[in-house]
């Protein structure tokens, strides 16, 4: 089979609104995500301390803190990681503050969201911006 | 993984009743995300530490449930508080069904 100009054309077309599919689904990932976490609690800015670089040369660790007085439990997630769960602490009757250090893996530059589960089911949220140099060498 | 998990604590010695302290804890462990392809394209299937928690006495200090997007050798920090002196046991399970521990003992004086 030989392809025509016109077939290019449409082939190309095709091509660029499958490419632009997947943007939604990705967008929606991190979305569900935060609502499977939240699961139908109001959720409001403030009340959470969450630290993460601005820039991170090594996407592989880039450390991060949150911390949240009177928490339940505190999550994570990456807008723009293939899977935005990063972690969860749930913080026991001995926990000694509602705060917890680790450090994760960034796909790309991002915003991360951290989100804190209180005791009545309302969910505070900080949001943190990362920019990630691929390959660490500053270029 | 599991005979070259190495599971690292860092626990203070002694601590004062009621009063927060820290705790460090570091496990050798690869962390395959799931998302790399080896040299033939195929997608190397995810082994992680899915799981960790520290309880003290028998009772809960944190649980923390990992994902594929925590870096090789995950690293926690967090704070306890203890009224007595006591082990603090540390579990770590894994995708493989692998379960690494360490405890410490502290004494509050």
């Amino acid at each position: 089979m030989s392809f025509t100009r016109r077939d290019t054309l449409v082939m190309g077309a095709g091509a660029a609104a499958a490419a632009m599919l997947p943007m939604p689904g990705l967008a929606g990932a991190w979305e569900d995500a935060i609502a499977a976490f939240a699961d139908g609690g109001e959720i409001t800015d403030g009340g959470v301390e969450f630290t993460a670089p601005e820039i991170a040369e090594n996407g592989n660790t880039v450390p991060i803190s949150v911390s949240a007085p009177g928490a339940v439990a505190i999550a994570v997630f990456a807008a723009g990681n293939p899977n935005p769960e990063v972690v969860e602490f749930e913080f026991g009757p001995l926990a000694g503050s509602q705060s917890g250090s680790t450090r994760c893996r960034l796909a790309a530059t991002q915003d991360l969201y951290a989100l804190a589960k209180m005791p009545d089911g309302s969910v505070r949220q900080a949001i943190a911006t990362v920019k990630v140099t691929i390959g660490g060498c500053g270029g | 993984m599991a005979e070259d998990s190495k599971p690292r604590v860092r626990v203070p010695r002694s601590a004062t009743a009621g009063e927060a302290f820290e705790i460090k804890t570091l496990i050798s462990h690869k962390m395959e995300s799931g998302q790399r392809k080896d040299s033939d394209g195929n997608t190397i299937p995810r082994s992680i530490i899915n799981h960790f928690s520290c309880d003290f006495n028998g009772e809960n200090v944190i649980q923390v449930v990992l994902h594929g997007a925590i870096s090789t050798n995950p690293y926690f920090q967090f704070e306890a508080v203890i009224q007595e002196s006591g082990t603090f046991t540390f579990t770590w399970n894994d995708d493989s069904g692998s379960v690494y521990t360490d405890s410490k003992d502290i004494t509050v004086g």
